[in-house]
């Protein structure tokens, strides 16, 4: 065989790419779980486009509508239209409908940035935990001191600490979860590190740097990926539970929890204020969680053994 | 003439889609009398264990038996049912595994193992139970039964554990026994004792064998007959002695030609070289414990002394934990020793440090025991072989260049250079691991068991490569083995080792005519298929 051209190279790295997606496209809950997330996604990215209206306009004239009557509104504007409340308006007349599409936003960006900031720290500093001795005694009992303490309470301590903000919600929520993450990527570390290869690549005198971010962490990724998606699903919980307490972003700011904890009051009499948001944000955990678990199918090798060595 | 024990007829198993071949077994037949050890005969792949897994019933569940059938003293098999199947199982036809640590259930005593056989199979009461495995730990030459029957797999020695797994498979008395590579993971000498016990008992109680195993040794050892399997087809079969003595087919003749044969080749090299390594004293503990648990010293290498000249191979011999391959790490300096010194080319290495110690891994280089686990599966084999020399500033391009040659220098075709090492084999993964440790043009090379995990015919490919390179680069070779046949082919020089320490050492062809020392005898002694010369070619 003649020496590849690189435009080969980049064909078999594709088709290694191609393959990978063909077999996600076969696992059913990465389809599902994808496609719902991507429908929640969409529409609270294009909320305005999809009938909704000022989601902190007050109208105590169309206040308690159920879900499906239709009145005249008038925005700060002073322009006056007639409009449907598909789920109805809570006690301030705001339409349900256009908040939990609004509210959507916060859960999302929210469950995203944790788990991308989460994973971050956590990766990083498992991956010195796992492959520095020296430190890693002094690194798990930090950690361990972490996890002592219920991640709610703990968040709930950060945002009274900070002032209330999409950013200090983010951080309060993330670092509860970052020991999870050390623990995981530590782990995963101390097994890839017993690894010939890994040997191999110190014995051609790999830096350990490059040997940590060459050899180890692609190895450890797959299931630290998985772990993600897991992070992002509790952090849209979590989120929502600061909110609902009153703990979380401030009322004023739509969001699922706030929705919740503003219904709560009058729940036996208006459900739908409710049963929305909490439809939303129950179908939005469920699609990551299922993600998550078609994800750890499909890319964990012990779930996967034909994959692992093609025959 | 009397009915078999076991007796296969046209047996064909088909592979799931998608697999390497259609059929792991194809047309299979074979017969195995009472008090006979036939010795099925393959290399990895080749289905001999498929075969073991249609008669005991244990196939996975997506490979099916298509055709033939499977007899047990006269019983068809393939049509039992579960229940029929598992009542055979352990009392009719028993197995003896590979690894007889994960055989073993972990949590349960050895003797509570044995027992359980006893108690689904007879109505005999607990004492009376209790005697018979007694009796059987003495007939498979446990030592201190009492303590054995209490004892949990862990406190066991390998060998120990496989005289549990074989008193096991024959306490019921069974009509065929199956032992699937028994002795593979096991030491040469246990080996010995292992084949032995198997082959006394089984004469003793007219037990029908089926020994699956790799090993030319092993066949020539305690085979009455043999058949050979090749990707799943039976190319030859009939009496050892013949077999091994006159192999009819190819594939045979082949195979047989490739068993290193036991007798030294190569003369030990002139005095007059320049020493280019040198131990002495060279010691490495590994203590465990911490600040809870009491600390537990290993002298895994204790005060080793040897030197290699320049151009010469070295050969490392032992058993499983005699520290060999602690040696060959502390030479490397991939681990640090706790006294003794190295010196390389007259220059002491050990107090090296920093950058000087990273400037060593251009001069020394591995080729490490498993190719499959020794390769990034993430990282094409080009950047395997380029990431060496650019750690020490070579360009990109260059490193290319030089990788290109390598590929032609380990036959293997450049564009090699761009796949992933799962789509390669066991020996091309290991020509690839050659390439890697040469792209940083070495001085000595250290192979730790680099052939010990390929099958007899690539080994051949692999040590004769070696060879080759290393007359054409003049390397020096310290080449690490528990195979006394490899060492005897390629070393000019050995170091036994035992327990850490080096027991003997000299030129191959005097250690291995006349050894010294009592362990070194035992080795040679305990080399499966010593009487029989192989690779007559």
């Amino acid at each position: 065989m003649d020496a590849m051209h690189p435009s080969e190279l980049a064909i078999s790295s594709d088709a290694r790419l191609a393959a990978l997606v063909r077999r996600l496209a076969r696992n059913p809950s990465v389809v599902l779980g994808g496609a719902v997330l991507a429908l929640l996604a969409l529409a609270s990215a294009a909320a305005p486009l999809l009938g909704t209206v000022d989601p902190t306009l007050l109208d105590p004239v169309n206040r308690d509508l159920l879900p499906g009557a239709s009145a005249r509104v008038t925005a700060l504007t002073g322009e006056s239209f007639r409009h449907t409340f598909w789920m109805g308006t809570d006690s301030f007349g705001r339409d349900i409908y256009s908040r939990v599409l609004y509210g959507g936003r916060v859960s999302l960006s929210v469950g995203l940035a944790v788990a991308a900031l989460s994973l971050a720290i956590g990766v990083g500093v498992g991956l010195v935990a796992g492959y520095v001795r020296a430190l890693d005694g002094v690194v798990m009992r930090a950690m361990d001191g972490l996890m002592a303490i219920p991640g709610v309470l703990l968040a709930i301590a950060l945002v009274a600490l900070w002032r209330a903000s999409l950013l200090t919600v983010v951080a309060a929520i993330a670092i509860p979860e970052i020991p999870r993450v050390v623990r995981l990527a530590r782990s995963l570390v101390l097994t890839i590190r017993e690894e010939p290869y890994v040997e191999a690549a110190i014995s051609v005198g790999t830096p350990t740097g490059a040997l940590l971010l060459r050899h180890v962490l692609p190895n450890a990724a797959a299931p630290l990926i998985v772990q993600g998606t897991y992070v992002c699903a509790s952090a849209i919980l979590i989120e929502s539970i600061l909110s609902f307490l009153g703990a979380g972003l401030p009322t004023d700011v739509p969001t699922w929890g706030n929705i919740m904890a503003e219904g709560r009051l009058q729940f036996t009499a208006y459900p739908h204020n409710v049963f929305f948001p909490g439809v939303f944000l129950a179908l939005t955990v469920l699609a990551v969680n299922m993600l998550g678990d078609g994800l750890r199918d499909t890319l964990d090798p012990k779930f996967n053994r034909r994959g692992d060595r093609p025959a | 003439m009397s009915e078999p024990v076991l007796r296969i007829e046209g047996l064909t198993v088909a592979l799931p889609a998608g697999g390497d071949r259609r059929y792991a077994v194809e047309n299979v037949g074979l017969e195995v009398a009472a008090g006979e050890i036939l010795c099925l005969l393959g290399e990895s792949g080749s289905g001999k264990s498929i075969i073991a897994q249609a008669a005991m019933g244990l196939l996975p569940p997506n490979v099916k038996p298509v055709a033939g059938r499977v007899f047990l003293s006269g019983e068809e098999l393939l049509a039992a049912d579960a229940r029929r199947l598992r009542a055979l199982r352990g009392a009719r036809m028993s197995m003896v595994f590979q690894e007889p640590m994960t055989a073993l259930n972990p949590v349960m005593s050895c003797g509570a193992q044995v027992d359980e056989l006893l108690r689904a199979h007879t109505g005999l009461t607990p004492l009376e139970r209790r005697q018979r495995v007694l009796r059987m730990f003495e007939q498979v030459r446990l030592p201190d039964p009492e303590r054995i029957h209490s004892a949990y797999p862990h406190q066991l020695s390998g060998g120990q554990r496989q005289r549990i797994m074989i008193a096991m498979a024959l306490i019921l008395k069974p009509a065929l026994l199956i032992a699937d590579e028994p002795t593979t993971a096991l030491d040469v000498t246990t080996q010995a004792e292992i084949l032995r016990l198997i082959t006394e008992l089984c004469r003793e109680n007219g037990t029908a064998v089926l020994f699956i195993t790799h090993d030319f040794g092993v066949v020539a050892e305690i085979a009455d007959r043999v058949a050979v399997l090749r990707l799943g087809e039976l190319v030859e079969s009939g009496a050892a002695k013949t077999l091994l003595a006159a192999p009819r087919h190819e594939y045979t003749r082949v195979l047989l030609a490739a068993v290193p044969k036991l007798a030294p080749r190569k003369p030990p090299i002139d005095e007059g070289r320049v020493v280019q390594l040198r131990a002495s004293g060279l010691t490495k503990i590994f203590e465990s414990g911490g600040w809870f648990v009491r600390r537990h010293a290993v002298r895994a290498a204790d005060g080793v002394e040897f030197e290699v000249r320049l151009g010469e191979t070295l050969g490392i011999v032992g058993e499983s934990g005699s520290g060999k391959s602690t040696v060959a790490r502390l030479l490397g300096r991939l681990i640090e020793p706790s006294a003794g010194e190295i010196e390389l080319d007259g220059e002491p290495i050990t107090g090296y440090a920093g950058d000087r110690a990273r400037q060593l891994r251009r001069r020394i280089q591995f080729v490490f025991q498993d190719p499959y686990r020794s390769l990034n599966p993430r990282r094409t084999v080009g950047a395997a072989i380029v990431e060496g020399p650019m750690n020490f500033g070579v360009p990109r391009q260059e490193a290319r260049a030089r990788a290109v040659e390598l590929m032609d220098l380990v036959r293997l075709s450049p564009g090699a250079l761009e796949r992933y090492p799962h789509e390669f084999s066991g020996g091309q993964r290991q020509r690839v691991c050659i390439a890697r440790a040469l792209a940083m043009r070495p001085e000595v090379l250290i192979a730790d068991e680099a052939v010990s995990a390929l099958d007899v015919s690539v080994q051949t490919q692999i040590l004769s490569l070696l060879e080759d390179i290393q007359q054409r680069l003049r390397l020096t070779l310290i080449f690490i083995t528990h195979d006394l046949r490899v060492a005897a082919q390629i070393c000019n020089r050995v170091v036994v080792m035992q327990r850490g320490r080096v027991v003997e050492q000299g030129p191959v062809r005097e250690v291995f005519a006349h050894p010294r020392h009592e362990y070194t005898r035992a080795l040679l002694d305990a080399a499966p298929g010593r009487s029989f010369a192989f690779g007559k070619s």
